[in-house]
C-alpha cells in the first residue's frame, strides 16, 4: 500500500460517506433536507469515482472504478471508520458531516499545491463543493446546539459519540508519511490545527464543547479514544460490512450490470 | 454548419435551455484533417454531475448523425469549471426560462438574487440545494413565486 493505498483511502472516505448520506433520501426531516443530503452524497460520489479510477490506474492491474467499488471485501476498504458509522439520529449525521467536510475542505485546499497533479485536479474541483458541505453542516450544528434543551442535549451527545473517530482522519501509515515527506501528498497530521480551529469556532457558536473527560470515560470500549486511534484504515466496524452488503448486492448478483 | 457547431448545439439535459457551449463545459473540438475523426473535450460542472454520461452520449450521436464515425469524448478537470464560464447569452436564456443566473464568483459581497419573473430583489433562499446539483431553491416575497437559481461556484 503506497500511493495506490493513499488514493484509495481518499476515494473510500468519499464513497462510503456518499452511501451513508444517500440512506437519508426520502427519510430526512423535511424535503429541502432530503434534497440537500442527496446532493451532498452526489458530490462525494463524484469525487469517489474520479479517485477510484485514478487508484485503479496507479495499481496497474486493470481494475476499474466499478471493480474497486463493488468487488472488494470490507477488509480491503481504506476509509476511516468515521464515515461508515450508522447515521444515528439527525444530530449524529450532522456531527459526522461537519467533522468530515471541514477535514476534506482543508485537505483539498492543500492538495492543490502538492505534487500529485491528478489529486490536485480533483481537489481543485471538489474544494468549492466541500465549502457548501461545511456551510450546510455548520448551520445545522448551530441550529441544534443553540436550539431547545432537547436538541442541545442530542447534538452534544452526537459530538461526544463521534469525536473519538476524528483522530483517524489525521493519522498516516509509514507509506503515506514517506509520500508526504517528498511533497507528493499532504501530511494528514498538518491539517489538524486548522481543523480544530474551525470546529472549535462552530462548537462555541453552538454552545457545545469537545467531549469532557467524563463524557469520554462513559463511552464504552471499544469506542474509547485510545482503542479508536490504534486501528489502521483496513480495520473496520461491522457497520461497514452491512453497508457493503447493501451497496454491492446488485453488482454481485448481476456482474457488469449497467443502466 | 461546422463540426464545432454540431457539438456546441448539444443541449445540457438538466438546464435544457442551454447548450454545452453556453454552459461553458465544452473545451475543445479537434477534427482530423480529413474530417473522419473527432475528439471532443468537455469538463464536468460538479464532480458528481449525473448528466455527464448523457452529454457524452448526446455528443457522440450528434456527430454520428453528421457523418463522423470515429468520435472520442474526453473529460478534463483542469481548469475546474466555474459558473463564470456560463456565457452572457447563456445567462439571458436562463433568466428567460425562469432560472436566476449565478452572480459572479469574483464579487465578494453577495448581492441579493433577483426574481427572474418579476425582477424584485426581495427574495429569500429556501434551500441551498435544489432540484439538481447546480441549483438552489428560492422564493420571491414580492410575487410569491418559487424559482431555481444557479449557484455561484
Amino acid at each position: 500500500m503506497s500511493h495506490f493505498g493513499y488514493v484509495l483511502g481518499l476515494a473510500d472516505d468519499a464513497l462510503i460517506a456518499a452511501q451513508r448520506l444517500s440512506e437519508w433520501c426520502s427519510r430526512a426531516p423535511e424535503m429541502e433536507e432530503d434534497i440537500a443530503l442527496a446532493n451532498i452524497a452526489l458530490d462525494q460520489l463524484g469525487v469517489a469515482r474520479m479517485l477510484l479510477s485514478y487508484a485503479g490506474e496507479l495499481e496497474g492491474q486493470g481494475r476499474t472504478e466499478d471493480d474497486l467499488a463493488y468487488l472488494r471485501e470490507a477488509h480491503e476498504f481504506r476509509n476511516v471508520r468515521l464515515v461508515e458509522l450508522d447515521n444515528g439520529d439527525f444530530a449524529v449525521t450532522m456531527a459526522k458531516l461537519l467533522f468530515l467536510s471541514v477535514y476534506q475542505r482543508l485537505l483539498y485546499d492543500r492538495s492543490i499545491g502538492a505534487g500529485d497533479e491528478r489529486i490536485a485536479a480533483v481537489a481543485a474541483k471538489a474544494r468549492k463543493e466541500s465549502a457548501y458541505h461545511v456551510d450546510h453542516s455548520s448551520r445545522w450544528v448551530v441550529r441544534l446546539g443553540d436550539g431547545t434543551d432537547e436538541s442541545h442535549r442530542r447534538m452534544q451527545a452526537a459530538v461526544d459519540q463521534i469525536w473519538p473517530y476524528t483522530h483517524q482522519l489525521f493519522e498516516a501509515d509509514p507509506a503515506v508519511h514517506a509520500l508526504a515527506l517528498t511533497g507528493v501528498v499532504v501530511a494528514p497530521s498538518t491539517l489538524r490545527p486548522a481543523w480544530l480551529d474551525t470546529i472549535d469556532t462552530v462548537l462555541t457558536e453552538s454552545h457545545l464543547s469537545r467531549p469532557t473527560a467524563e463524557a469520554a470515560s462513559q463511552l464504552s470500549s471499544p469506542t474509547t479514544e485510545t482503542a479508536v486511534m490504534s486501528r489502521t484504515r483496513t480495520e473496520h466496524t461491522e457497520a461497514l460490512t452491512e453497508l457493503l452488503a447493501d451497496m454491492q448486492v446488485l453488482h454481485r448478483a448481476h456482474p457488469g450490470a449497467r443502466w | 454548419m461546422t463540426l464545432f457547431d454540431v457539438v456546441a448545439a448539444v443541449k445540457d439535459p438538466e438546464l435544457r435551455v442551454l447548450n454545452v457551449a453556453e454552459l461553458g463545459i465544452l473545451r475543445d473540438v479537434d477534427v482530423t484533417e480529413d474530417g473522419s475523426a473527432v475528439t471532443v473535450t468537455i469538463t464536468p460542472t460538479y464532480s458528481g454531475c449525473p448528466a455527464m454520461d448523457l452529454i457524452r452520449a448526446d455528443i457522440e450521436s450528434a456527430l454520428h448523425d453528421a457523418g463522423v464515425e470515429d468520435v472520442q469524448v474526453r473529460t478534463v478537470l483542469d481548469p475546474p469549471w466555474t459558473t463564470d464560464m456560463i456565457t452572457e447569452e447563456g445567462r439571458s436564456k436562463l433568466a428567460a426560462a425562469g432560472i436566476a443566473p449565478p452572480s459572479s464568483t469574483k464579487v465578494t459581497v453577495q448581492l441579493s438574487i433577483r426574481c427572474p419573473r418579476c425582477g424584485s430583489p426581495a427574495t429569500e433562499q429556501l434551500s441551498r440545494f435544489g432540484s439538481t446539483a447546480c441549483k438552489s431553491l428560492w422564493r420571491c416575497t414580492a410575487c410569491l413565486e418559487p424559482f431555481d437559481a444557479v449557484k455561484a461556484l
